[in-house]
């Protein structure tokens, strides 16, 4: 084999990374380079410096160390029985890359995973020895994003916790059967340990110690996880109850959703089927709502027998649809809790209405200037010179936000 | 009447000053022509100086921060339409809560497409390195901002890359950071910048982090519009990624799953003999 050169490397790594679907930048500590002795800075917001054909952000350098991977997991490209082409970055690679992408204003940072090469210690053990460089040698003050060895010694997680503004530990497939059916050497309980002592970790960081000490940086922007969709035979409520567990139990920060798409040189054992987008831009509305709205798990999926949430409308309305009894709702008295359950009402947009209720009366072209999408409020919903009349209850009200069955193409 | 001269850089703070004054005397909307940057030219110009600051005004901090955005709007009517607000302010102080208000809802909307420019350029700056050698390294760029977001947005690069000399050459405004200090000068044609090889590498992962079985176009363009294409270097290569997309899912498809390679035993055997 002869040697690969960087870009050739950095081909094959980046292919082998844009399975993951985080690329957040956002929701660390505001940092910056104003005293001239480093490099880069975070504000908060993250920023998408490009987005590729696919439709999703790029913020970060989002790389593979190597894609060497001595597991099975057969969903993956890197796994040990696929025959894709195998590279491996020098540590001076990865950390070049990343700095001279940020200096030209492409990036926020770094995402660095890895296939697992030797043994979990070993390649938790390079991926940190990055970090840190980047860190303490480079001065670096931008965004580091770890995806975790979850077997890796929890001192080497830990440790990580210190350099990187986030940690990831991927649960992969929404149930433990599914994890031991493919990816057969992972193990969920090792997994959720993982996360476990990053959230004990990070809650000591952020306690004050009697001192009144804060204690060292760890992972600011928090951890977060990624499941595939579409893969195993997981229901959507079955998917959104682990998300609900995952936020509740663990404090992740986002719980990231990954159509099943296809890779080079899949395995007979998963068949490649069209990636679930639809699916999984429903979940990830679903999940909005189970975070922001208050909804939970049981009244979003109760719409469909299946479990499954209903692709042709969001889960917001389907919900709606299925509880007329609540509506119309009067947006000049509607508590908050319901007007963030009127299908076409944003968080925004409830603000808007609570503030602007205190001065007058609100119409209807009021609502509209709040950026409500009222095609599909105003079935909903009671205004000063509004009111929806038969609409709420009529019989055709599905079909009027279902899009016409598509036509059938062949795949 | 006043015809007030606001420049091209330092609007925000001259026209704060010149409102001040002119809502300090009563001045009211119709009696003021605001001049950016003498488009005007002499036609309208009428020397009656501003009054002079006789009190303290007071408007709302939510007024202020609006402001502060809108300046830098390209609407030649910004500054009429802020003065306006203002002047409906003074008796009417909860205006700006009233979010279904017509006037107010105009200017958010300028300050959402002043913010969105903004946004912008932090992402799709792209800098060249001019290889000079020195002690600090030197960067290059050439932007070409919706509205006028240079002044407003250039703080933000000399927080992130202070260690660095820099430029941002535009149409508007050019901003320059040499050893730590930050300007600002009259607006340039595009320079010729150097050649820079990491944009190649850069392209390399523009197209080897896209998923081609993904392709949602208007996802993309309506994030990174087609306006911005011209100074991105990574956008040269969109138009063959969406075309080459599909054959290579259908590629990936039609590939017969392959037989393991031969290392796989071994490392199996391995694997399991460590537990
Ligand atoms: S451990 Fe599994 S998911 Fe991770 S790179 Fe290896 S094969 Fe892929």
């Amino acid at each position: 084999m002869s040697r690969l050169d960087l870009s050739q490397k950095l081909a094959i790594l980046s292919d082998a990374a844009r399975y993951d679907a985080s690329c957040a930048s956002s929701g660390t500590t505001r940092r910056d380079s104003r005293d001239g002795k480093g490099l880069g800075s975070t504000e908060g917001s993250g920023i998408c410096h490009a987005y590729a054909p696919d439709g999703r952000c790029i913020s970060l350098l989002k790389i593979l160390m190597t894609n060497f991977c001595i597991y099975d997991c057969a969903y993956c490209v890197n796994r040990v029985s696929s025959n894709v082409q195998r590279a491996r970055f020098s540590p001076d690679e990865v950390v070049q890359l990343t700095i001279e992408f940020y200096r030209r204003n492409y990036i926020e940072g770094l995402f660095l995973s890895s296939g697992i090469i030797q043994s979990p210690d070993k390649t938790m053990d390079d991926m940190l020895r990055i970090a840190k460089r980047l860190r303490e040698v480079e001065n670096f003050r931008g965004y580091i994003h770890l995806k975790t060895i979850p077997d890796a010694a929890p001192e080497l997680i830990e440790e990580a916790g210190l350099y990187a503004d986030r940690l990831s530990i991927n649960v992969e497939l929404p149930t433990d059967q599914s994890v031991k059916a493919y990816a057969p050497e992972k193990n969920p309980a090792t997994i959720r340990k993982a996360m476990g002592d990053v959230k004990s970790r990070k809650d000591v960081a952020s306690e004050r110690s009697y001192t009144g000490k804060r204690g060292k940086r760890f992972v600011p922007a928090g951890q977060s996880t990624q499941m595939i969709v579409g893969a195993d035979g997981s229901t959507d409520a079955t998917i959104l109850g682990q998300s609900t567990m995952l936020y509740g139990d663990y404090k992740l920060k986002r719980v990231y959703y990954s159509a099943f798409s296809p890779i080079p040189d899949a395995t007979a054992k998963l068949p490649l089927i069209k990636p679930p987008l639809a699916r999984e831009h429903r979940l990830y509305q679903a999940d909005w709502l189970l975070r922001f709205y208050g909804f939970g798990v049981d009244e979003i999926t109760a719409a469909r027998p299946d479990g499954n949430l209903d692709l042709d409308i969001d889960p917001k309305l389907a919900w709606a649809l299925q509880n007329r009894a609540l509506f119309p709702v009067d947006v000049n008295r509607a508590s908050k809790e319901m007007l963030l359950r009127v299908p076409g009402f944003g968080t925004r947009t409830v603000g808007r209405i609570l503030s602007t209720r205190r001065h007058r009366r609100l119409r209807y072209d009021d609502l509209l200037r709040m950026g409500a999408s009222l095609k599909k409020a105003q079935a909903f919903i009671v205004a000063q010179d509004w009111t929806p009349g038969g609409l709420t209850d009529s019989a055709d009200l599905r079909a009027r936000f279902a899009p016409p069955p598509e036509q059938l193409s062949l795949f | 009447m006043y015809t007030v001269p606001l420049p091209r850089i330092g609007t925000d703070i001259a026209w704060r000053d010149a409102a001040k004054r002119l809502i300090g005397a009563g001045v009211s909307p119709e009696d003021i022509l605001w001049d950016f940057d003498n488009e005007m030219g002499e036609l309208f110009a009428i020397d009656t100086p501003l009054p002079p600051v006789t009190r303290r005004i007071k408007a709302p901090q939510s007024f202020v921060e609006m402001a502060n955005w809108v300046v830098w709007h390209k609407d030649p009517q910004r500054f009429a339409r802020l003065y306006a607000m203002l002047w409906r302010l003074r008796h009417q102080p909860g205006l700006m809560q009233d979010r279904a208000d017509a006037d107010l809802a105009k200017l958010r909307q300028m300050e959402k497409g002043v913010h969105r420019c903004k946004h912008k350029m932090k992402a799709f700056v792209r800098f060249r390195d001019l290889r000079q050698g020195g002690a600090r390294r030197s960067f290059a760029a050439w932007f070409e901002p919706t509205h006028h977001t240079v002044e407003p947005t250039a703080p933000f690069f000399a927080r992130r890359f202070a260690d660095m000399d820099w430029m941002i050459a535009t149409p508007d405004v050019t901003a320059q950071f040499i050893d730590g200090n930050l300007t600002f000068h009259p607006g340039q044609p595009k320079p010729d910048l150097p050649e820079d090889a990491t944009e190649a590498l850069w392209g390399t992962y523009f197209c080897n982090i896209f998923n081609p079985a993904r392709l949602k176009v208007s996802a993309m363009t309506s994030e990174m519009p087609r306006k911005y294409w011209k100074n991105l270097p990574e956008a040269q290569h969109i138009h063959d990624l969406i075309a080459g997309a599909e054959a290579k899912v259908q590629q990936m498809r039609d590939a017969a799953p392959t037989l393991p390679p031969e290392r796989v035993a071994k490392i199996k055997r391995q694997l399991r003999g460590r537990d």
